[in-house]
């Protein structure tokens, strides 16, 4: 099997969704930290968003599922905690899907920029907390939809 | 003492401290007085028992008995843990929830970055993750703290009240031994003492922005880093969290 190149694996896994947010891979969200061969043994290194995030050991399956899928056979994942993952490692791509998901993507300045529904900037803070430990719960002042806000760590 | 048997009671104490709260933090889920509070105080919960895996985890992998963390965690008694008090105190309302919460994020908020220089790249690998959590925590049970104690004359009162209630168990962190004189020595760990008046500083600049008055008395409850004694509500908390395995030994899903 050691003939697929990594490249290939990447491909593969730019194909599995994200379990809590189907509409990015678990590439675009920068968890996938290295893809190598070691002899015979596919290892892939991968980095929790959060340490308890609850996700993180379907994702595992999920990996695992679909490159046996794809006919690895030896296949090892491991987990890596430093550096500790950040959003900056979410791709434009992912960030760009999260929006038109309904989803704020992450600002460097620590909130989000505008309203994924309607647009406007005029947008408040409702909990530090949303639906999942990776993001926040937002509201915005002019279509009065709440959303939410994919926080910046 | 052995820098092997230092470094762990001093994991042991990290994951105890984290999953004795995080397990009082997850009572509030379905409780809490609004449904953004509740996610909120799920959500820290979870992360405190992220991090306890962590830290369990690599205490059981250096004491070397094969146990993992979460044997570490549900088959253990009351005597064998080595919590901070204050993270095993019962919730009462918001009040002391969230006050409890801010004594504790602030100590982790200033120790944690700390550790993520530690000479351990393991103990550097998992401060430096949780030290992004625990930043997060503090900013929002610091918020709530401000915002309670510097709100109506309920809240501020319930806040002050939370605050002369759990003050005594403050001192506790600083409560330090042989373990700490160790660990400090060889760089794995800073010494709690080196962080006193940095973690006061802070507790008192965001109590004093909640109009609150912080108490004079220096007495302080110990016992439960040292394990000599642990309040009576430990056990309680253990009944709760523990009965699945001690009523199916081995249960697993």
């Amino acid at each position: 099997m050691s003939n697929v190149t990594t490249s290939q694996v990447w491909e593969w896994l730019d194909q599995v969704p994200d379990p809590e947010i189907p509409v990015i891979s678990l590439v675009d969200l920068g968890i996938v930290r290295d893809v190598g061969w070691q002899d015979e043994t596919l290892v892939v290194t991968v980095t929790p968003t959060y340490s308890g995030c609850p996700a993180t050991t379907i994702i595992n399956l999920d990996i695992e599922t679909a490159l046996r899928g794809h006919g690895i056979e030896k296949l090892e994942l491991k987990r890596q905690l430093s550096p500790a993952w950040t959003t900056d490692w979410l791709t434009e791509k992912g960030a760009r899907k999260l929006e038109e998901y309904g989803i704020a993507p992450p600002q460097p300045a620590g909130e989000p920029s505008r309203c994924p529904h309607c647009g406007d900037s005029d947008v408040e803070k409702i909990s530090q907390f949303g639906s999942t430990p990776c993001k926040a719960h937002w509201r915005c002042k002019t279509c009065l939809e709440p959303f939410d806000y994919f926080k910046c760590i | 003492m052995e820098l092997n048997e230092a470094l762990e009671r001093f994991l042991t104490r990290l994951g105890d401290n984290t999953l004795v709260l995080g397990h009082r933090v997850s009572e509030w889920c379905g409780h809490a007085p609004v449904l953004e509070e509740d996610i909120a105080l799920a959500n820290t919960a979870l992360d405190l028992i992220g991090q306890t895996q962590l830290w369990l985890g690599l205490a059981g992998e250096i004491q070397g008995e094969g146990k993992s963390a979460d044997e570490l965690a549900f088959l253990r008694d009351a005597w064998d843990f080595r919590n901070l008090l204050i993270c095993e105190v019962p919730n009462g309302d918001f009040g002391p929830t969230m006050m409890r919460q801010f004594l504790f994020d602030a100590w982790q908020s200033v120790y944690l970055p700390r550790l993520a220089k530690s000479s351990d790249d393991r103990v550097a690998a998992i401060a430096e993750k949780s030290s992004k959590e625990a930043a997060y925590h503090i900013e929002r049970s610091g918020d709530t703290v401000v915002g309670l104690g510097d709100g109506t004359e309920e809240s501020h009162a319930r806040m002050q009240e939370a605050l002369d209630y759990l003050w005594p168990y403050v001192g506790e962190i600083f409560d330090t031994d042989d373990a700490d004189d160790v660990l400090a020595k060889a760089g794995v760990a800073p010494h709690p003492s080196t962080l006193k008046d940095e973690y006061f500083e802070l507790i008192n600049r965001i109590l004093g922005e909640a109009t609150l008055t912080v108490p004079q008395d220096d007495f302080a409850h110990k016992g439960g880093r040292s394990g000599a004694r642990h309040t009576e509500h430990l056990g309680h908390l253990l009944t709760q969290m523990q009965w699945l395995q001690r009523a199916y030994p081995g249960a697993s899903w």
